[in-house]
């Protein structure tokens, strides 16, 4: 098993003919994964690559390719109107890869999203795949392997970096979810930690935090009280100053909670083992398998 | 991006909300003539527009009894250094008589998902200290966006700062106008410190904080017009321009990385193996080789800079892309710290060829290049 995408995995890609969308749609078909369609307003009634059709709006395509998961890789301006469109079209997973959608879109988009019934995966996020079934996004399939370990992440490259530490020391992944780098998302690592310990092919999570927020400390909370399955942290930022934003939006020290110090504490405080870099994965992850 | 004091208070004056006109100066002259014109001879504040917290206690807001002791404090406050910014503008503005101070303001709050207001009768201090040892003390309500802030949600809140039903409506409708303005300038905070009463009861904002969410200015040309690049640091705002995010600190290990949580992460082992970095700087996704030479133009730019470290994982950025773009930034650039060239993952084997060729040499692995980055530095400044 794995989480959120698997073999059953029936894409629609949102920005199917733009460069990032064009380009990251023909590296998951090569990976495998099953894309039924593709939206452009605009170009409806054209194929990609001659194979996939596009269509000019999620209705249409939903009603004649059936998917159950869109991923977005429209840019800012339209990307909180591709997941309105892409709820209403009735999608359940909505994976949104465009990065700088205001937050005050999301605040909308968010109540949008729980009354359909839909989970959105991002923003500001580089997907998810589940090794050797179906990728989702932009995670590098060439990394992963399949296996046992959930890893779940708000980071893109430092995901790589931990996922390339996993697989080339032998472990392969369950799932890779990147839930995205801005203030508000739409998956925390609470609801995937959850998903983690009731599939029954993950054996252990590694989730990846950085500063800002409190996510990581409810997370905590979460693996204290409902977690039996390992579970080893990371916190990126402590070398950050307070009040700046390093990068991604969510990751600014405001007050004493966002801190990576305190983040760190908190996870120790939950019974997670905590790396001090990202090299200590899989060390950390073999004292607890 | 932060707005200047007084550009926050013309905000919120256009979206109807009571704030006492004040003026804008560049010079003590000009600070002269705005006092004369607004208050008559009489006193007013005058206060540094920097974009730092804490300008009272560092000595850029002072009370003038008349227009000559406003130059004389304008040509105090002008040219001041605030927590590195040197200040360039005064906001002249009449002083009130306070009868009380309060503290009104939205941000959106990531555990509710939700804008959230908070208001306290305690305003007028720093709002963290209150909330932190007196948290009683903040009323909070996370707004449901679906239907904004309702009239009578406000008017409960307007009564938990003022007992009085007149002043209570109007602090209920500078909540209103606050939570549209919120929305109308695409804010990620919005606040109003002091919310204060005056002797014969009126309510006015008498400061005004905004911040603007950098995802709502494409959309926001009159909003992103109002970016003073001048309070910015410069190096920052080359960066920008460049399309890099760059964040100058103190060390001496200058780092170039792909990705907001690596480069964090690299930063952060900078320090686990005993240096410190001069930098955060995030090259982003695209692999055009122009970006690495600004990124490097920047970093060499840092005379604290004694070593600089890429780190860079390719997965959609192709490391032979940054190779070439290192190749070609040290074409055009002398360097004269060393270098240090981690690269792994897409077209890796592609890289380590171009950058030997060119006389570097290229490590695969994150800890070891740290490690050689860190010495390197070290051997430098010693």
């Amino acid at each position: 098993m794995s989480i959120f995408i698997d073999q059953h995995t029936r894409l629609l890609v949102q920005g199917i003919t733009g460069r990032d969308g064009s380009f990251h749609t023909r590296q998951m078909i090569a990976y495998g994964t099953n894309v039924v369609a593709g939206v452009t307003p605009g170009k409806g009634g054209q194929r990609f690559d001659g194979a996939t059709p596009i269509y000019h709006t999620v209705a249409d395509a939903a009603r004649e390719t059936n998917p159950n998961t869109a991923v977005i890789y429209v840019p800012a301006a339209g990307a909180a109107s591709a997941i309105f469109e892409a709820a209403d079209a009735g999608i359940s997973l909505i994976v949104c890869i465009t990065e700088g959608i205001p937050v005050l879109d999301i605040t909308k988009v968010l109540p949008y999203l729980h009354e359909r019934g839909a989970r959105l995966i991002g923003p500001n996020c580089p997907g998810l795949i589940s090794p050797g079934k179906s990728k989702v996004g932009i995670i590098p399939g060439n990394i992963c392997k399949p296996g046992r370990i959930g890893v779940v992440s708000r980071s893109g490259t430092l995901t790589y970096e931990i996922i390339h530490q996993l697989s080339s020391r032998g472990y392969g992944q369950s799932t890779c979810v990147g839930i995205g780098g801005d203030p508000l998302i739409g998956t925390s690592f609470t609801e995937c930690l959850g998903a983690f310990e009731a599939d029954p092919e993950t054996q252990a999570v590694v989730m990846i935090g950085e500063i800002g927020g409190t996510d990581e400390q409810q997370a905590g909370e979460f693996v204290r009280r409902a977690m039996t399955k390992p579970v080893i942290g990371f916190i990126a930022g402590q070398t950050a100053p307070p009040g700046r934003r390093m990068g991604h939006a969510g990751a600014i020290i405001s007050g004493s909670s966002g801190t990576a110090a305190e983040k760190m504490a908190a996870l120790q405080r939950a019974g997670i083992s905590v790396m001090k870099r990202p090299a200590d994965v899989v060390e950390l992850l073999e004292q607890r398998l | 991006m932060n707005l200047h004091e007084y550009q926050a208070r013309e905000l919120l004056a256009r979206y109807g909300i009571p704030v006492p006109r004040g003026e804008v100066a560049e010079t003590p002259e000009q600070a002269l003539a705005i006092a004369q014109r607004l208050a008559g001879g009489g006193p007013v504040m005058v206060k540094a527009q920097v974009h730092a917290g804490g300008r009272g206690k560092a000595g850029g807001v002072k009370r003038a009894k008349d227009a000559a002791e406003a130059a004389r404090h304008a040509a105090t406050i002008l040219g001041m250094t605030i927590k590195g910014l040197t200040v360039r503008k005064v906001l002249v503005v009449p002083a009130a008589d306070i009868a009380t101070e309060s503290y009104a303001g939205i941000v959106v709050d990531r555990e509710s998902r939700r804008p959230a207001l908070m208001i306290s009768a305690a305003g007028g201090v720093d709002i963290e200290e209150v909330a932190a040892r007196t948290p009683e003390r903040i009323h909070r309500l996370a707004v449901d966006p679906r239907y904004g802030l309702l009239p009578h949600q406000a008017l409960t809140l307007g009564f938990q700062l003022y007992g009085e039903l007149a002043q209570a409506r109007a602090a209920a409708g500078i909540l209103e106008k606050l939570y549209a303005a919120f929305y109308g300038v695409g804010a990620s905070l919005a606040e109003i410190n002091p919310l204060a009463t005056t002797p014969d009861g009126q309510v006015v904002a008498l400061d005004a904080k905004i911040v603007i969410d950098d995802n709502e200015l494409d959309r926001r040309p009159d909003i992103a017009a109002l970016r003073d690049a001048t309070a910015e640091a410069p190096s920052e705002a080359r960066a920008r321009e460049a399309g890099l995010t760059f964040i100058k600190l103190d060390g001496a290990v200058g780092c170039c990385v792909n990705g907001a949580g690596l480069a964090m992460a690299t930063m952060d082992l900078v320090k686990y193996y005993g240096g410190e970095p001069a930098n955060f700087l995030d090259i982003g996704g695209s692999s055009n080789p122009q970006k690495v030479v600004n990124a490097l133009r920047i970093i060499t730019a840092d005379p604290n800079v004694t070593a600089i470290l890429f780190n860079i994982f390719g997965g959609i950025t192709r490391c032979d892309d940054v190779a070439n773009g290192i190749v070609e930034a040290t074409r055009q650039l002398s360097l004269k710290v060393p270098l240090v060239i981690r690269l792994t993952g897409t077209n890796e084997a592609e890289a380590v060829q171009i950058l030997t060729a060119a006389g570097f040499s290229a490590l695969t692995d994150m800890d070891e290049a740290v490690k050689r980055a860190v010495a390197a530095a070290k051997a430098r400044a010693a």
